[in-house]
């Protein structure tokens, strides 16, 4: 080939200065979603990824340890693999239910004709409670004990469980409290709801649609963005899942953590163990951050992955064409 | 004049990445700070320190006022900031950042962090300080005071003012029992428990004794002092697997569940106990006969409604130690001098002063109902005579009380030790010794990641 010009490119210098300008002013506009992706995403991002592969304890600068951490995390740390399954069942189960009753009471407050404004107000409520608040009631209600819960069911004859103090049912009494706490939720489906073209249900009454098929063949596809969004932001939030359940366990366990007394992770039995809880623990409490950044990075790439899948199946948060 | 050549571009992308590479390893470094410190002010300029402790409820922290106005009056050129009602997790983070809101002097409820602190190098090893003061530590401080507030060699904190456990029991309860003194063996405690325990249905309308390792104070590590146990090798490693102390009393305990109706029994019992710090605590409202506690229990009875009528007696030992009735488990309250603290000689002043003058020790002892920390203290005959103190201060001069040693990753052995309980006592674990062989090679997984 020839030197001399390139193919593709002008010697224009009015052009390449224009250019210019346009691509400075284009960075410009950007320049502010730049920095603060910049210093609040990628930065931290990197800082975590470098730092799970560093020996560091918060006082002395940190040392390049290799795979160490990750050895560590994945193979030697008992409580990683109970936490792991933990949360996976919280994002399986507890976003499935919570997105089912969401859209229940939805439905249920779009279609009753009196008192909807009440029925909306008490089901919002809750979502505003504190979730400390919130937390600590439920485990004075389900007090196998002295709570109300097993009292009314004793007396109604019916064996009652230990919620939070028995490994099989703590996790269904945290999906309680969710379930409780699921006013925003009704919120986002009632909107949607109400944003469904009459027109249609009355085309496919008219054309002998049955409740069933009008919700699956009208509501649904309507609703598909909503809920998309819905499961994405749920399986997020699910992952980041700490102050209910470290707070429950703590509270049923009744222990004051001492010299002598440590807490039990995940009481009872690390049936409530999330990973966010060891990102704590050990990042703050042992002084331990490049295993605490491990985990952050395992939580980070999981929901990334189940973010990308599902707007991939559910193409993003755009309505559907059928 | 002329302008500099100015670098082919090669070069200049060269410079440019060495310039922000530079810029990010400041940047690095100064987000995570240094961790020494300094002792090079001078102790007789007018200087303020900030010293954050945990105490919180009114009369504690009128105590430790009292405490802070006794050591202004002796060196008036320090002033003390005090800040309470600090948290563990505050302290860490402070530590770590630094900076002129930090605190120079820290007190921890929790010896812990002790091994932490240490090996991080957040707290200054105060070995200097104290020969420059001419403070001999093995003769000022009671033994597990000092196993406690060191690690490896760094004295890196001192005691201030020390628990000491025993056992609580209940004076009317024993009476109805029969019962004419406080069980001094384990077997003594047995029988005692068993007779003082009336089933109820599936639960109980009264209890001798909880052994429940999730029951209040009635962790292994409290029952295993008992036995005298050794937590770690000379080489630092696990010895629990090794130590007969720790599987005898994990036998003693899982024994006297079995005893006393098995685990879910005590376990439906405990999960509807009143809460430990309250006054629904099961000793005071009288559901409970015996318990582990420390002194501090006896002042929250005596401050509340509760009109139980107990009495304090040493925990029982193991019948082939009766010789070693009095001990106990001890522990207390630290405190430490921050690395990041630019006025650490003003700092230690005020140290030296809360944990070895007798008269502040003394007093500061009597005011908040903890056992002092120093072994004139102990002896001062200032210290509360009240006949229930008075068996806690016994105890902790026992020579053969002992203590959870100091650890690189804090409480991190006791904690696996205490799931092991966990499921020994509740069935899961049957071979004891399979359970302790795991649970040694774990803690020295545990420590050589904290390393």
């Amino acid at each position: 080939m020839a030197v001399g010009v390139r193919p593709g490119r002008t010697r224009n210098p009015g052009l390449r200065s224009r250019r210019r300008r346009e691509w400075l002013s284009t960075l410009a506009f950007l320049s502010p979603w730049l920095l603060g992706t910049g210093l609040f995403f990628v930065y931290p991002l990197v800082t975590t990824a470098w730092l799970s592969f560093t020996k560091y304890d918060g006082f002395v600068s940190p040392t390049w340890d290799g795979l160490d951490n990750w050895t560590f995390v994945f193979h030697d740390y008992p409580f990683f693999w109970p936490a792991m399954r933990n949360t996976l069942w919280f994002v399986v189960v507890l976003v499935s239910l919570r997105i089912v009753a969401g859209l229940v009471l939805g439905l249920m407050v779009v279609h009753v004709k009196h008192g909807n404004s009440v029925l909306r107000t008490v089901f919002y409520a809750p979502f505003l409670a504190p979730p400390v608040a919130g937390t600590l009631a439920f485990v004075f209600l389900l007090n196998p004990g002295t709570g109300p819960v097993n009292t009314i069911l004793g007396h109604l004859g019916v064996s009652a469980p230990n919620w939070f103090n028995d490994p099989s049912w703590s996790k269904p009494a945290l999906t309680l409290l969710a379930l409780w706490g699921v006013g925003d939720l009704m919120v986002i489906f009632m909107a949607a709801l109400l944003d469904v073209p009459q027109e249609l249900y009355e085309a496919a009454s008219l054309d002998g649609a049955g409740a069933i098929s009008r919700f699956r063949h009208i509501t649904l596809p309507h609703l598909r963005p909503i809920l998309v969004f819905a499961v994405v932001t749920g399986v997020i939030a699910t992952m980041q899942y700490y102050t209910e359940p470290i707070v429950a366990g703590q509270v049923a366990s009744g222990q004051i953590a001492g010299s002598g007394n440590q807490f039990e992770p995940g009481y009872p039995n690390g049936s409530t163990l999330t990973l966010p809880q060891l990102v704590y623990n050990l990042g703050f409490q042992r002084f331990d951050i490049g295993a605490a950044c491990v985990i952050a990075m395992v939580l980070f790439v999981l929901s990334m992955a189940f973010a990308a899948f599902l707007m991939r199946r559910g193409h993003g948060f755009l309505a559907g064409e059928d | 004049m002329t302008r500099p050549p100015r670098p082919p571009s090669a070069a200049r992308r060269r410079l440019a990445g060495s310039a922000l590479t530079a810029a990010l390893a400041l940047a690095l470094t100064a987000c995570f700070g240094s961790s020494q410190g300094g002792a090079k002010d001078n102790p007789n300029a007018d200087v303020t320190i900030t010293f954050w402790h945990g105490w919180s409820a009114p009369s504690e922290v009128k105590a430790i006022q009292s405490t802070i106005d006794a050591f202004e009056a002796k060196y008036p050129n320090i002033h003390v900031k005090a800040v309470g009602n600090i948290t563990d997790d505050k302290i860490n983070q402070a530590l770590r950042a630094g900076g002129p809101s930090a605190p120079d002097v820290v007190s921890s409820f929790t010896t812990d962090n002790v091994g932490e602190f240490c090996t991080s190098h957040a707290f200054v090893d105060l070995t200097p300080f104290l020969d420059r003061s001419g403070i001999d530590p093995k003769t000022t401080f009671p033994g597990p005071q000092l196993a406690y507030t060191q690690y490896n060699g760094d004295q890196c904190a001192l005691p201030l003012l020390s628990d000491a456990y025993g056992l609580y029991y209940n004076k009317d309860m024993f009476q109805a029992a029969g019962i004419t003194s406080p069980p001094k063996t384990m077997s003594e405690l047995d029988a005692d428990a068993v007779k003082l325990t009336k089933i109820s249905g599936d639960s109980y309308s009264q209890l001798g004794f909880v052994p429940d390792y999730h029951f209040y104070e009635s962790t292994i590590t409290h029952f295993a002092a008992q036995w005298s146990p050794t937590y770690f090798s000379s080489d630092g490693t696990s010895n629990v697997a090794n130590d007969s102390a720790i599987s005898s009393a994990m036998q003693w305990q899982k024994s006297l569940v079995d005893k006393l109706g098995g685990y879910s029994r005590l376990d439906k019992f405990r999960t509807s106990a009143g809460e430990e710090f309250s006054n629904n605590n099961a000793f005071m409202t009288g559901q409970v006969a015996m318990m582990i506690d420390g002194e501090w229990r006896a002042g929250m009875i005596d401050d509340s409604t509760s009109k139980v009528n107990y009495g304090v007696a040493p925990f029982p030992v193991p019948d082939d130690m009766a010789d070693q009735y009095g001990k106990g488990y001890i522990t207390g309250t630290i405190v430490g001098i921050a690395s990041t603290s630019q006025k650490q000689n003003a700092a230690w002043e005020f140290v030296k002063f809360l944990t070895t003058d007798t008269d502040a020790v003394v007093n500061f002892a009597n005011a908040i109902h903890n056992v002092p920390s120093t072994t004139a203290a102990l002896a001062s005959p200032n210290v509360s005579q009240d006949p229930n103190f008075q068996e806690f201060i016994k105890i902790a001069s026992n020579p053969n009380s002992n203590t959870t040693p100091a650890s690189p990753n804090g409480g991190d052995y006791q904690l696996v030790l205490q799931n092991l309980g966990y499921d020994y006592q509740s069935g899961k674990q049957t071979d004891l010794q399979s359970g302790l062989d795991g649970a040694a090679k774990q803690i020295d997984t545990d420590i050589a990641q904290a390393q």
